[in-house]
């Protein structure tokens, strides 16, 4: 069953093949990205968009002074997520990350529920005075004074 | 003294690649003996100049120096030693002076040792190396010098991450930097061959024990790197897409590409022009991953203070070198004349699958970790993470692990379905006994479960090439390819294993209370305050026991730093063969509870020893080449004797 390629057109048979397998991953990729990317918005913004409840988001803003609670099983917290605009609630059961607190910034990884509630699967706090995520670098100049003064 | 002593020798070392490029350009232009002769000791003293740099760089971490701005901004008095000089290359400034330290030091290694090649196309090889450290110097001498002087020395240091404050930052880096930067001289060979026109097996010979030591420091760096995310971080994954994690994964994929094309070259004189493509792709993703991570155009984990300027200088770097290189491929691919053919069913078609797979696979990583910067030119902010990665990925990848059951069976140029069909009747099988297994034991989940099937049948056909060989004659090359084919068995079914069976138990307990987690009995019997050399923590104590057997204590800490002042989670890790238990402590709760996140991870270890096991697989690999190229080395020099010829260079 030596099936050889006629001689002549194996190499233009091998760049073929490489082409189409690229060309198919890279349009899959492009498929898939559409369909897999989360989105990153402002509370303001999410309010305006109006998310199903299984597409993955990222909601990024202040968290709200006095909004953070703790559920009775000691583990869930509660708090207000808010720009200036809009104020989104959000729950997140699992251990919060070292700088996250009231009145300053973070990033949830998450979906917005069907009661209006974000779900965070994760949470992004502002890491070091090297590191903010990227998103939190990009809010509008009030929102970041106002992050970079609550977290210096 | 120390620090312009560093910088006379960066200086030096920037002169000396110079003139090798100089050097070695008029010499590709024009026989000039002189010049000729120059090159490559510019290469080996630039190689020492540009040791020493970082030799003083260390000092310079291992005192202290204050007066330093980078020892300043990075280190501390009260660090662990270790700490200390990990802290030489774990900021901006320091990295670089790494990359193009090893840069220089594997250009001296392949001017002092590589005699095989045309002496022409080892030249133009060393001026294509020098031509790419070049840039790296004007970079570093301009824009990023460690051995910046502060008006006034500073009374303490700044500091260093804490959360980089660990053996695993010590190691991680500079293994991968030998991995990416090691890729370079694989560039520099494809650019040599190409200007010389001389792509042939004796070249693909040359540069195979190169490809394959980068190549192993990849893997194994890129397993640390896996395995120190696994536990510093404290988020239970081995693996994030973080864009630093692909950055690192992308010359891998290439690297491997290249690594099995290279064979192909070397053994059958076949797959010319796509073998040096290859090799100026690998480095050109290292560059990429250099770029994107020294850049601050993405702020990850990893990711140092932002800084448009270097980035933008990178970026020119970056463009330079991989459009230079491509420009050069497009003008010469015409005239490397086509290799050998082989048939469909042959060893050569079987590694052009695998070659085809992980190119696509990184054609998806590289779009999905660029796709984010993309978007955000028009004003859109996404981010990508494994709902993307992981199944577009595995669309290739399970393929190809099927390839990879079959392929090293099947013979150079042409073979034969029928001949094999023993041994891929019993892969199948195997495969099949595996998949109905853990369906029947309840895995759900597509990837998992086809995940198990496929490592079954790579385990088993990693192995099926030693049946009916002699194993004490068996080249050490050979054993390499079965380990480490065996190791990716091994890895994966270490990932289908975390991915199916993983417990997770998230709770906020009172000392004294109790849990479980999967078959493990968790106790909290105390929480306590400690103290290390420069942080203090709450450690709890958890008495832990598997199946009601003997409890074991296990303690995860929650440190506070001082310097800079920061709070990090530390993991405990209980590791039995069978897996491992995570535990992390969180605050406390209202009510004097403690925050507790739990996994049992069934034989999660295993996707790093295949990883290792990979690793070593490249090593015995690289042993036995050289050895066998020594041994050859040695019987033509003989021969040459005999016959009262002199032993010549070539």
């Amino acid at each position: 069953m030596s099936t050889a390629l006629a001689p002549k057109h194996q190499r233009l048979v091998l760049v073929i093949v490489a082409m189409v397998a690229l060309i198919g991953a890279a349009l899959l990729a492009i498929w898939a990205l559409k369909d897999q990317a989360s989105f990153f918005y402002v509370p303001s913004e999410l309010a305006a968009v109006k998310p199903t409840p299984d597409q993955a988001l990222r909601l990024g803003g202040m968290v709200e002074t006095g909004s953070l609670k703790t559920a009775a099983d000691g583990v869930t917290i509660t708090f207000i997520v808010g720009d200036g605009d809009a104020r989104v609630p959000v729950r997140y059961r699992g251990i919060v990350p070292d700088l996250f607190e009231e009145g300053s910034g973070v990033v949830a990884d998450g979906h917005l529920g069907a009661d209006g509630v974000f779900v965070a699967e994760t949470l992004l706090a502002k890491h070091d005075e090297n590191y903010v995520p990227r998103e939190l670098q990009d809010m509008t100049a009030a929102q970041k004074r106002e992050v970079v003064s609550e977290t210096r | 003294m120390i620090a312009e002593f560093g910088l006379a020798a960066l200086w030096l070392a920037a002169v000396l690649a110079a003139l090798q490029l100089g050097a070695g350009i008029v010499t590709l232009r024009r026989e000039d003996e002189v010049l000729a002769a120059l090159v490559r000791p510019a290469a080996i003293v630039q190689g020492a100049l540009a040791a020493l740099s970082f030799g003083a760089l260390l000092l310079l971490f291992y005192r202290t120096d204050l007066s330093v701005k980078l020892v300043a901004a990075n280190s501390h008095s009260l660090k662990p030693l270790l700490f200390k000089l990990a802290g030489a290359w774990g900021n901006h400034e320091g990295s670089m002076l790494l990359w193009v330290t090893v840069m220089a030091l594997s250009g001296a290694l392949i001017a002092l040792l590589e005699r095989r090649l045309p002496e022409r196309t080892m030249l133009a090889t060393l001026a294509a190396q020098a031509f790419v450290g070049l840039g790296f110097y004007v970079f570093i001498l301009a824009f990023s010098n460690p051995f910046e002087r502060l008006p006034q020395p500073e009374l303490e240091g700044m500091g260093l991450n804490p959360l980089l404050q660990d053996i695993g930052l010590a190691l991680h880096p500079p293994t991968l930097y030998f991995g990416y930067v090691g890729l370079s001289v694989a560039f520099s060979f494809a650019v040599g061959a190409l200007l010389t026109r001389q792509v042939t097996p004796a070249f693909a010979r040359t540069m195979r024990p190169w490809v394959l030591g980068a190549w192993i420091f990849l893997t194994l760096g890129i397993t640390a790197g896996s395995y120190w995310a696994y536990y510093e971080l404290g988020w239970g994954g081995w693996w994030f897409w973080d864009p630093v994690e692909n950055a690192s994964l992308m010359p891998w994929l290439a690297a491997t590409a290249l690594l099995h094309s290279v064979s192909v070259l070397a053994a059958r004189d076949a797959l010319r022009a796509w073998t040096i493509l290859l090799g100026v792709v690998a480095f050109s993703m290292s560059m990429v991953g250099t770029f994107l991570v020294r850049s601050g155009v993405l702020t990850s984990v990893h990711a140092f203070a932002v800084d448009p300027e270097r980035g933008t200088i990178l970026l020119i770097l970056l463009a330079l070198y991989i459009g230079s290189a491509l420009v050069l491929f497009a003008l010469r691919a015409g005239t490397v004349a086509e290799g050998e053919r082989f048939s469909v069913t042959s060893r050569e078609a079987a590694l052009v699958m695998n070659n085809v797979g992980l190119s696509a696979i990184l054609a998806i990583v590289l779009l999905g970790t660029l796709y984010p910067l993309v978007t955000e030119a028009f004003g859109v902010r996404v981010s990508v993470g494994p709902p993307y990665f992981n199944p577009v990925a595995a669309m290739f990848l399970l393929p190809m692990l099927a390839v990879l059951a079959v392929g090293p069976l099947l013979r150079w140029r042409r073979d034969s379905i029928e001949r094999v069909r023993g041994p891929v009747v019993l892969a199948g099988v195997i495969a099949v006994a595996a998949l109905v297994a853990v369906l029947l034991a309840g895995v759900s989940g597509i990837l998992q479960i086809l995940g198990f099937a496929l490592a079954a049948a790579v385990a088993v056909g990693s192995v099926l090439p030693l049946k009916g060989r002699s194993l004490r004659r068996l080249p050490l090359a050979t054993w390499g390819m079965v380990l480490a084919h065996f190791g990716v068995a091994v890895s994966i079914f270490g990932m289908a294993a975390d991915a199916a069976w993983t417990k997770e138990r998230l709770i906020a307990l009172h000392v004294g209370e109790t849990t479980q987690v999967g078959p493990w009995k968790v106790d909290l019997a105390g929480v306590e305050p400690v103290a290390g050399p420069n942080w203090t923590a709450l450690e709890a104590s958890l008495l832990v026991s598997y199946k009601g057997g003997e409890p074991v204590y296990v303690a995860p800490q929650l440190r506070s730093f001082w310097s800079p002042p920061q709070q990090t989670s530390e993991s405990a890790l209980l590791t039995r063969w069978n897996g491992q238990l995570y535990s992390i402590l969180g605050e406390e709760a209202e009510g004097e509870r403690w925050q507790l996140r739990l996994w049992w991870k069934p034989f999660v270890t295993f996707i790093w020893y295949g990883g290792v096991l990979i690793g070593l697989g490249g090593l015995l690999a690289l042993i036995g080449r050289v050895r066998l190229d020594l041994k050859r080395r040695y019987v033509t020099a003989r021969g040459k004797r005999v016959r009262g010829e002199a032993p010549d260079a070539a």
